[in-house]
């Protein structure tokens, strides 16, 4: 039995501890924003947060995550409007859009550690984000675009 | 010629009978269990800042059994020992021990029946505890629930299953006394080193042990495998580049988080939650003295060069590059472990600073790419996923040594694929 909680809700998992935290979040916990890409790690598309840090769920024990707080796509912003969310709309950023929740999650990371990040650290940190779509170009506009908003709106808050 | 046998006997048998009556002790008699109101309020809390800080519960509880009630496995050289019920149950437990008889087995390792206990039992650091600090455990454990348990029997085979033979290891390399403060030592000091070499119990794990298992004095705090970790050198020997100053263990112990050194893992990271329980003061003395053990203070003046090069080295393998060891860093390391800027930030491990990398063994880095960082240990609620679910042993092989190509001046690690494999099999077989 693993306690957690997921976008604030609290959660009891009856699955075995080894169960990858991907399948009980999508099949378990119903919320299917989070995507099975690759399964070992190296795509991405699984991303979620625990403890607000990015984290790829595919490889992620269920055991591990006792007594963390979860957040996934669906629990960014009620309104799905964070500023990285609004700047995904306003660039058009997906194609497809298979692996953008984790690009977005990825991404919100990212802007927590390296709020006005250089394309050096767009590119170390998203490295391990896929896209087969090569959307690319406009996820490292969006997220410089997604920064900028969090800045003013930062600067806005101290004024 | 049957003279001389007769003379060779006879010295075998005086020899015989004056180790026996070395070696033996009395039993203590059996009592029936103290109330629970014959202690105080504030003696139970010390005692149990004491069992935290000594990690009792850590051995004295099987995986998924009742606390204190023992049976829980520790696999040594000579086979396994399965630690003892220390819950007050009269039957399986030590419900029946008078406080003299508990006092005893910290102090001498001895049990309420006088046989004597296997060192695998701390008492060579328990034996320092004051008798104040022993009544307090006393007093914590004598109010636990009781729980009715019986250890199963070790596998220790003979003749080293022979209690009594312990007297001679004893007699060996167990010196018992309480711990005798260092006058040229500050107060401070002195206590830290008072609860590390006591009841926390530190060279269990971070001292090398000789062939009977015994801690080597001449080589205290020198690192030593356990538990299939390396526990670090605590001593001026540590690898790791900036060296552990007292706020960076203060940081390491009560929370378990540093910005240099990265979190705890591991059978350590029991420690952590251990010690943060202690007073804060005391937590600070226990720093106190590893920050002199390792030297700090005369190595603090090269960190902000190690920095600066440490920030350099962390942009390694970020860009876009054809070498297949530095893709699957970029691909599966580099998004959390990556830093830039001025500062290394602690919640991002910074690769070339962690002893892991340095280590002359990659046993720790082997295992927490394998298996991760659960959220109770290292930062808490925070995780690092099991990459060994989807990465070959070679895979985890290509990242180890790029790690240490990379990041670190030191040696190449030597077969570490079949390393991987043996971390990989002894973990699964633990389950």
């Amino acid at each position: 039995m693993t306690n957690f909680t997921i976008n604030g809700r609290a959660v009891t998992s009856e699955a075995d501890g080894e169960t990858p935290l991907l399948w009980v979040i999508r099949d378990d916990v119903g919320l299917t924003g989070t995507k099975f890409g690759c399964g070992i790690g190296m795509c991405g598309a699984c991303t979620v947060h625990v403890g607000g840090r990015a984290t790829r769920s595919c490889i992620t024990p269920l055991a591990a995550v006792s007594g963390a707080d979860i957040t996934t796509i669906e629990g960014l912003d009620p309104h799905a409007d964070h500023p990285v969310q609004r700047a995904w709309r306003e660039l058009q950023v997906p194609q497809c859009g298979y692996c953008q929740s984790g690009q977005i999650m990825q991404t919100v990371a990212l802007l927590k550690d390296f709020p006005n990040p250089t394309d050096a650290d767009i590119d170390a940190v998203m490295t391990g984000s896929l896209c087969r779509c090569m959307t690319y170009v406009r996820i490292r506009e969006a997220i410089k675009k997604a920064a900028a908003a969090m800045a003013a709106a930062d600067h806005g808050a101290q004024a | 010629m049957l003279k001389r046998l007769l003379v060779v006997l006879g010295v075998v048998v005086v020899c015989a009978f004056a180790f026996g009556i070395y070696a033996w002790r009395p039993a203590i008699a059996p009592i029936q269990p103290a109330p629970a109101s014959s202690f105080s309020a504030e003696q139970i809390a010390r005692g149990a800042q004491l069992a935290s800080a000594g990690y009792c519960e850590t051995c004295h509880t099987a995986k998924g059994g009742e606390p204190y009630a023992g049976g829980y496995a520790m696999d040594t050289q000579f086979g396994t020992i399965y630690s003892t019920n220390i819950t007050p149950d009269v039957d399986t437990g030590i419900g029946s021990w008078s406080e003299p008889a508990f006092r005893r087995a910290m102090h001498e390792g001895v049990a309420r029946d006088g046989s004597h206990l296997f060192p695998a039992f701390p008492y060579d650091h328990f034996s320092k505890l004051s008798d104040d600090d022993v009544a307090a455990l006393y007093a914590y454990f004598m109010t636990r629930k009781p729980v009715h348990a019986e250890a199963p029997r070790n596998t220790i085979p003979f003749p080293l299953n022979i209690r009594l033979l312990q007297a001679g290891w004893k007699l060996l390399f167990f010196h018992p006394g309480r711990y005798q403060p260092q006058a040229e030592r500050s107060a401070q000091w002195n206590r830290g080193a008072y609860l590390a070499e006591g009841v926390s119990h530190c060279g269990a794990c971070h001292t090398p042990r000789n062939a009977l298992g015994a801690e080597r004095h001449d080589q205290a705090y020198a690192g030593a495998a356990i538990d299939h970790w390396i526990a670090p050198p605590l001593n001026g020997s540590n690898p790791s580049p900036v060296a552990w100053d007292t706020d960076a263990l203060v940081a390491y112990l009560s929370t378990g988080v540093t910005r240099y050194h990265g979190t705890v893992a591991g059978p350590m990271a029991a420690v952590t939650r251990g010690l943060s329980k202690l007073p804060a003061d005391d937590v600070r003395a226990i720093a106190t003295y590893f920050a002199d053990l390792d030297g700090a203070a005369t190595r603090s003046g090269d960190t902000p060069a190690i920095l600066a090069k440490a920030l350099q080295l962390s942009a390694i393998g970020s860009g876009p590059t054809a070498d297949p060891a530095a893709r699957l860093y970029a691909t599966a390391c580099a998004s959390c472990h990556y830093n830039s800027g001025e500062q290394v930030q602690p919640l991002r491990p910074e690769l070339s600073l962690t002893s892991a990398v340095h280590l002359d063994d990659p046993t720790n880095l082997i295992q927490v790419i394998l298996f991760g960082i659960d959220a109770p240990d290292g930062a808490p609620g925070v995780v690092m996923p099991a990459f060994g679910r989807g990465f070959s042993d070679a895979d985890v092989a290509q990242i180890a040594a790029y790690l240490r190509a990379t990041r670190t001046d030191q040696a190449a690690w030597p077969d570490l694929e079949k390393k991987v494999a043996q971390v990989r099999a002894t973990a699964q077989q633990q389950d």
